[in-house]
């Protein structure tokens, strides 16, 4: 919707954002009055998966691309850091851009593989890449294999050490999370997201006025992929451990119901989406070891009652943002 | 004598035994409006397929705009000004009417990587796509998703996305299928409007439109044209007659 509607629209979306961003910020002061330390941490790795589900919210929710294999990217940009790490080099400096080159590198080889293909293929070759990093992973014997790769430390910025301390770590998470969150909207609703969305409409359509949707698609693929591959990293640095589990094709398949969750075309969804998912696995597996027993329904009252998720039960508020 | 916009020399294409396309030669002048009927099935659309680059062709070569484009994919053919408008109605319903002729501009405008600025504020595109919608009768429809306007609206649309892609043929494949009589009748206003500013070839079934629009009609059947001629032409070969119009005036 463009003109009046969009702008109406922005700032509909732009106070939600507003809000759940101003609550993580708030978070750690209320924890500290409350002398609740393990809140935090949980909140960490809720905005690490938020990264990633926001980043797969970009090819799934905007490009109907339905990536069954982006754990991979939460597993590469884990291992990144981890395997550096174990060579001794701590610094982001160099992490950083080991991290999103891996990352852009596996996304751009398999995405122009993968691209070629549409719907129930798409899924299928996605989850096979997957897999493949999963059982390398797992083979990587001298970085620890099935056992994964234990950190002794945190990545360093010019050998400061500003994620040792929780509190830092926490709102260096959650300025990542902002960034890639601004990051992912801005890309949206520029003339490549158009693209986008309008390929996930009509690819003839696009032939017709002469776009073809294939490098656009390759493009945003590979942008989804860096951003979880920074979620990855973010992820090794929150559990100063690395595991092949974290690319297991459950960890794709609950990023795919954060994003479904909070409402597909939504980006703002898909961080409701995750720490929706986080909370109701916590307090549901307090009650039962079988939570998914109880989480099943609601998934599937959230997805008959309300297409939008619950951004689109919360007042159609996260569409299109 | 001027050289055509679109030139089909010995254009053929067979699935398995049948051949939907038989050795087609065809012009198209820069101005004219040149159209193809037909009975069903006779391989119109197949056709324009062929033409716009949705299809490979089996053999021929089709020259646009003086280049053989015979191996160039569709993307690019529409880039260089071969548009085409669908049959089947071909719109992005999610976009507003407004978004849709939008992107055909963007599309002309080189590539769309471009990251930072936001589209729906380009106050360029918005203002070329309100002209366009302004001259298919669609303005007050331009805040409205395509998939909620009337089919007649969404054909209107559809001519609105080709005629932004910067044309210099337009490939119309029934632009009037579906419509009412009123809906046609624009229809037919809108094309007469535009006739001589670009070349066009349409295929259509209503034949009150064919022949007050078209310049040249030719006619094909069963892939093959039988036969290429003025409209006056077309109504006097008996064996027009014979293989399409009597049928379609017994039936």
């Amino acid at each position: 919707m463009t003109g009046s509607n969009s702008s109406r629209g922005v700032s509909r979306t732009g106070l939600a954002a507003i809000a759940v961003f101003a609550a993580f910020a708030l978070l750690p002061v209320a924890a500290a009055a409350m002398g609740d330390t393990f809140i935090v941490f949980f909140t960490i790795r809720v905005m690490v998966f938020a990264i990633a589900a926001v980043s797969l919210s970009l090819i799934l929710g905007q490009g109907a691309m339905v990536s069954f294999g982006h754990a991979a990217y939460l597993g590469l940009g884990a291992y990144a850091v981890g395997i550096l790490a174990e060579h001794g080099i701590w610094d982001v400096t160099v992490s950083l851009p080991v991290v999103l080159l891996t990352c852009g590198l596996f996304a751009a080889v398999t995405g122009a593989i993968s691209l070629k293909t549409r719907g129930v293929y798409f899924i299928m070759i996605t989850l096979a890449f997957g897999q493949m990093a999963y059982y390398t992973a797992t083979s990587l014997s001298a970085y620890g294999g099935d056992d994964g790769l234990t950190m002794w430390g945190r990545t360093e910025v010019f050998g400061f050490a500003p994620l040792g301390d929780r509190t830092s770590f926490y709102y260096v998470v959650l300025a990542c999370l902002l960034g890639v969150y601004l990051l992912a909207r801005m890309i949206v609703a520029s003339r490549f997201g158009r693209v986008l969305k309008g390929a996930k409409q009509s690819e003839m359509r696009l032939r017709a006025v002469g776009i073809d949707p294939y490098p656009y698609r390759l493009a945003a693929y590979v942008i989804a992929g860096m951003m979880a591959g920074l979620a990855g990293a973010l992820l090794a640095n929150a559990a100063e451990f690395v595991s092949p589990a974290y690319m297991s094709w459950h960890r794709s398949g609950e990023l795919i119901v954060m994003v479904v969750l909070g409402g597909l075309g939504s980006l703002l969804g898909a961080i409701v989406g995750a720490a929706s998912f986080l909370v109701l696995e916590e307090l549901l597996s307090h009650i039962t070891e079988h939570w998914r027993l109880l989480f099943g329904p609601f998934l599937i009252l959230v997805v008959l009652f309300g297409r939008g998720g619950i951004t689109g039960l919360l007042g159609k508020g996260g569409r299109n943002d | 004598m001027t050289e055509p916009i679109l030139r089909l020399q010995d254009v053929h294409k067979a699935y398995g035994a049948l051949k939907v396309t038989d050795h087609v030669n065809l012009d198209v002048f820069p101005g004219e409006i040149h159209a193809v009927i037909g009975p069903n099935g006779a391989g119109k659309t197949t056709l324009i397929g062929q033409i716009s680059g949705a299809l490979a062709v089996d053999g021929g070569t089709i020259t646009f705009d003086g280049k053989d484009v015979t191996a160039r994919p569709m993307h690019l053919r529409a880039r260089s000004g071969l548009s085409r408008s669908f049959q089947i109605t071909e719109i992005l319903p999610e976009f507003t009417a407004r978004e849709n002729v939008a992107l055909a501009l963007q599309a002309q405008q080189g590539h769309s990587f471009r990251f930072i600025r936001n589209v729906a504020r380009d106050r360029a595109l918005n203002e070329g796509a309100e002209r366009w919608l302004g001259e298919l009768g669609l303005a007050h429809r331009a805040d409205t998703p395509a998939g909620i306007l009337s089919h007649g609206e969404k054909r209107a649309l559809e001519l609105a996305i080709s005629l932004a892609t910067e044309p210099k043929l337009l490939l119309l494949d029934e632009p009037m299928a579906g419509t009412g009589r009123e809906e046609t009748d624009r229809l037919v206003e809108v094309l007469t409007g535009l006739k001589g500013r670009y070349a066009m070839l349409l295929v259509e079934h209503d034949m009150g439109a064919v022949f007050a629009l078209a310049d040249r009609i030719s006619v094909l059947v069963y892939g093959r044209i039988i036969a290429t001629g003025t409209p006056e032409e077309i109504r006097e070969s008996a064996e027009v007659r014979e293989a399409y119009l009597g049928e379609e005036g017994a039936a």
